[in-house]
């Protein structure tokens, strides 16, 4: 199945008809989108509005600059302390904040065994890699990075390019490290991955660049020849002498042959490839058309009389070629986006010796069933394995979308993705590789992935049809005229090929959707199926997921609820001073909201069950869950306390002295802001809004209220949530599902159209059809008015083609249409629908 | 009229010649990223100025 002309419908289409799908390079936000914050203060770095009572400031241009989280306050002391302040004033527009990640450490890239994949050793200690490069907005993103690791020692060379948004790096090895050179990037706020896509990014090269210089020849050529040409129509008006009219004919002739032979060769050996293999396809008609021009006018030229199409045939290649070049264009820019969301980290994973002490880093794909492999706090766990030493609280967010740790203990089983949130772990391996859970999720991924309805086909038999019809068109008009007026026939025939051309046609949704991509890349949509436009005309549910998709995904300190006596600040700055040694996320949570206000604590022990002991001046204090607090204290927690956090369904700490409780800390996972308005517009529209979550019942009841959403489910795993969504489509419904976490990434693989949060996992980014990168829910909005518009462009894009089309065939069978006029109208139609989709650009 | 005989091989010498230099520049990557270069040397120019204005080490 090759239909190399349709090629363009059939890949904007869907996966059906090529390895490639479409999607657009990946930018963030700029400005765009930033209506939510009216009258709030928004952040100097990312533009981001700054939340309420927040006070981070940074000193930029000699005034201090609000900023909205202690990240962007990092990157843009970095860059005024690297002296690049520069930066702020020539950018354009925001610097959009990466999306903190948890990307693990990039010391990764260090050892020997994971440089082997990406790095060039080009002599003793310079080497070279490839990085792709996350962050980029605009031109002064580029200079600061340049700027900024040219200074760094060891850095040997390093460009750029805007366009691809891809850098290449030479360093020595002996002055500095990979990893040195990453965290650097990271610090003036953007993210860096190592690459080895410089196989498929030199071939995309050498096409365009083979693409461009038969599009040079094809324009340089053809401006001559339509010289001469206006030469030869003049002189057929006024009268020209034999001798120069000769002399012209000769002149276009050899003009016009680098052009058929060199610029026009792809169509003849596409057309064919495709005989030798009996399809017929767009090119066939193409080639026939310029072949027999080419051969009439020749054999016009040697005769020395008869009508000459050196001009139709020139204008025909160049206006063929550079449709073909726009395409490679937009699809390179794909190609760079997708290879980016498969990027992620190679794990990395201690390994222990047999006799259990000396540990050594080794990639997580060579480990064995069986290897001991140490997990210290904050890492992720490289296999599916069993705790043999040490207990920890687990993060098993990424699979469960629980969003509280789960406390794990010796003899229990870990999976590989979840993260180690408090003590050191030794483990032992129980499955590697494809046995592991988060590769059986993967594969139910792709199953569904496979399952999806191949809608683009319908391209292909259109494509296959039109060809035939015109093809006999094209012989019954050759008949007709030779029976009846020989002297007509070829002229005829040739006018109603070129006429014929579907270029309109075939340009008619590609250049639309190429502009709307376009489009939603500025707005943050990184839109990875193209289909997905297109179907979301026809969404009638839409499930939200909980955790990271309708909340940040992250708990945040609501209130503080202080026993008798106590003071608040006064406990915050004990909690704070305690948890600013534990991994929590609920401690760390404490940690950023007392800020710079903890006091120091001493001979911080942390306990197994949730908790964690240490001195302050002189006292021992507790912190840590209700059990730890009954447990480790005899302190009473106030029965009120407990009530209030049961029937809140919200996360607590509490903060106790051996004796007595002294404060509760009440978190819960922030609502986006925007996430109510979004549910009012969604359902405006008419559609129905659901909440599918992992998470607890109550947990998900206190969310949907807030956001406004009646029809709620919690406690689902990834497989319940993929059966419902499917149940729902079994009723008739079409579904756009939008989630972050592992376990929703065979959801929105099944799901009609779906839609990943830019913090995803690399598997659900790479699951969905559309990632917003901003992660700003109001994206799903736009994509219901963007996916409108595009509709109705596409629309009027093919009425257009579809009269142009079938009005000048049958005037060109009819013998009115000069095969100039006809590639002359082939050209306006083909501009008409590429200027009417470029409206959609804007 | 003979002059063309003069001038047709003049504007094909010129032909080649234009062409030379287009092929060259694709083939030297001069049309590989097209955005980043105009932006570049702006930015070049202000860095001279303001790090000799504002930094004083």
């Amino acid at each position: 199945m090759h239909w190399p002309r349709f090629r363009s419908v059939v890949r904007f289409l869907g996966p059906a008809g090529g390895t490639l799908e479409p999607a657009i390079t990946s930018t963030f936000f700029n400005q765009q989108l930033e209506t939510g914050a009216a009258g709030a203060e928004s952040c100097f770095h990312c533009g981001q509005p700054v939340p309420a009572g927040r006070r981070l400031t940074a000193r930029i241009d000699g005034a201090d600059r609000p900023m909205c989280c202690p990240g962007c306050q990092a990157v843009a002391e970095a860059i005024v302390g690297s002296g690049h302040d520069n930066f702020y004033r020539v950018r354009s527009g925001h610097t959009p904040g990466v999306e903190r990640r948890d990307t693990g450490d990039v010391a990764v890239y260090d050892l020997p065994e994971i440089q082997r994949r990406f790095v060039h050793v080009l002599a003793d200690e310079t080497r070279e890699v490839s990085l792709i490069l996350e962050g980029i907005s605009c031109a002064a993103c580029i200079w600061l990075i340049e700027k900024h690791l040219g200074e760094l020692p060891g850095v040997v060379d390093l460009q750029v390019n805007y366009a691809t948004q891809h850098a290449l790096l030479r360093w020595n090895d002996r002055q500095t490290r990979l990893s040195e050179i990453l965290r650097e990037i990271e610090a003036i706020g953007y993210r860096a991955m190592p690459c080895n896509a410089e196989l498929q990014q030199a071939a995309h090269r050498r096409e365009r660049r083979s693409l461009l210089r038969r599009l040079a020849v094809a324009g340089l050529f053809g401006m001559q020849v339509m010289m001469l040409s206006i030469s030869l129509y003049a002189g057929a008006w006024t009268g020209i002498e034999r001798e120069f009219e000769q002399f012209f004919r000769w002149l276009g002739l050899c003009l016009t042959l680098p052009v058929v032979l060199y610029s026009a060769a792809p169509f003849f050996t596409a057309a064919w490839r495709d005989l030798r293999q009996r399809r017929i396809a767009m090119d066939l008609p193409v080639s026939i058309a310029i072949g027999a021009a080419f051969a009439g006018s020749l054999l016009a030229t040697w005769r020395g009389g008869g009508e000459v199409y050196f001009d139709s045939v020139v204008m025909f290649v160049f206006f063929l070629t550079a449709s073909r070049y726009f395409e490679s264009v937009a699809r390179h820019r794909s190609a760079v986006s997708i290879e980016r969301l498969v990027q992620s980290l190679p794990m990395v994973a201690n390994r222990l010796t047999a006799n259990g002490d000396v540990e050594e880093a080794v990639p997580a794909v060579a480990l064995a069933v069986g290897d001991r492999v140490l997990v210290r706090p904050g890492e992720t766990v490289p296999a599916d394995a069993t705790i043999l030493e040490g207990s920890s609280a687990i993060d098993e967010s990424l699979l469960s979308g629980e969003s509280m740790p789960v406390e794990k203990s010796p003899g229990e089983r870990l999976f590989g993705g979840s993260v180690n949130r408090s003590n050191p772990l030794r483990v032992s391996v129980t499955a590697v590789g494809a046995d592991t859970v988060i590769a059986e999720i993967q594969r139910s991924v792709e199953r569904a992935l496979a399952d999806k309805p191949p809608l683009a086909r319908l391209a292909d038999r259109v494509a296959a049809r039109f060809v035939g019809i015109v093809l006999a068109t094209v012989a019954g008009v050759a008949v007709y005229w030779w029976l009846w007026q020989p002297g007509r026939w070829f002229e005829t025939a040739l006018a109603v090929l070129i006429v014929s051309c579907p270029c309109a046609l075939s340009l008619a949704t590609p250049t639309a959707i190429s502009a709307t991509l376009g489009r939603m890349q500025a707005l943050g949509m990184l839109v990875k199926r193209a289909m997905a436009l297109e179907t979301a005309q026809r969404i009638t549910h839409v499930v939200f997921d909980k955790t990271g998709t309708l909340t940040r995904g992250e708990p945040l300190l609501e209130r503080i609820e202080c026993a008798p006596g106590c003071e608040r600040e006064a406990c915050l700055r004990l909690a704070a001073g305690l948890e600013r040694h534990s991994q929590h996320p609920l401690a760390r949570s404490l940690v950023r909201a007392a800020g710079t206000s903890g006091k120091p604590a001493l001979r911080p022990e942390s306990v197994s069950g949730g908790g964690l002991r240490a001195h302050i001046d002189g006292r021992e204090y507790f912190i840590g869950s209700s059990d730890f607090i009954a447990t480790a204290t005899a302190a009473k927690i106030p029965r009120q306390w407990l009530d209030e956090i049961a029937h809140e369904a919200v996360s607590a700490v509490f903060l106790a002295t051996a004796e007595m409780p002294m404060a509760m800390f009440v978190f819960s996972d922030e609502l986006r802001a925007e996430a109510r308005s979004v549910v009012a517009a969604l359902r405006e529209r008419g559609l129905e809004v659901l909440l599918m979550t992992g998470d607890r019942d109550a947990a998900a009841a206190k969310a949907a209220r807030l956001c406004g959403i009646d029809d709620y489910r919690a406690g689902l795993a990834p497989g319940d949530k993929m059966a419902a969504v499917q149940a729902m489509q079994g009723r008739g419904a079409r579904v756009m599902m939008i989630g972050d976490g592992i376990n929703d990434a065979p959801v929105l693989a099944c799901a009609d159209v779906s839609v990943a949060m830019g913090g995803a996992t690399a598997l659900a980014r790479g699951s969905a059809d559309i990632v917003l990168m901003s992660s700003r829910l109001e994206a799903v909005t736009r994509i219901f008015e963007i996916a409108a518009r595009t509709r109705r462009i596409v629309r009027q894009n093919l009425v257009w083609a579809l009269v142009y089309n079938f009005g000048a065939i049958p005037a060109a069978a009819l013998g009115l249409v000069a095969p100039w006029l006809a590639a002359l109208g082939m050209s306006v139609s083909s501009l008409v629908v590429v200027l009417n989709a470029s409206r959609l650009a804007r | 009229m003979e002059i063309i005989y003069l001038l047709i091989p003049i504007s094909l010498v010129l032909l080649g010649g234009i062409l030379w230099l287009l092929l060259w520049a694709v083939r030297d990557g001069q049309f590989d990223d097209l955005e980043g270069p105009a932006h570049r040397i702006l930015m070049d120019e202000d860095k001279i100025v303001n790090s000799e204005k504002e930094q004083p080490r």
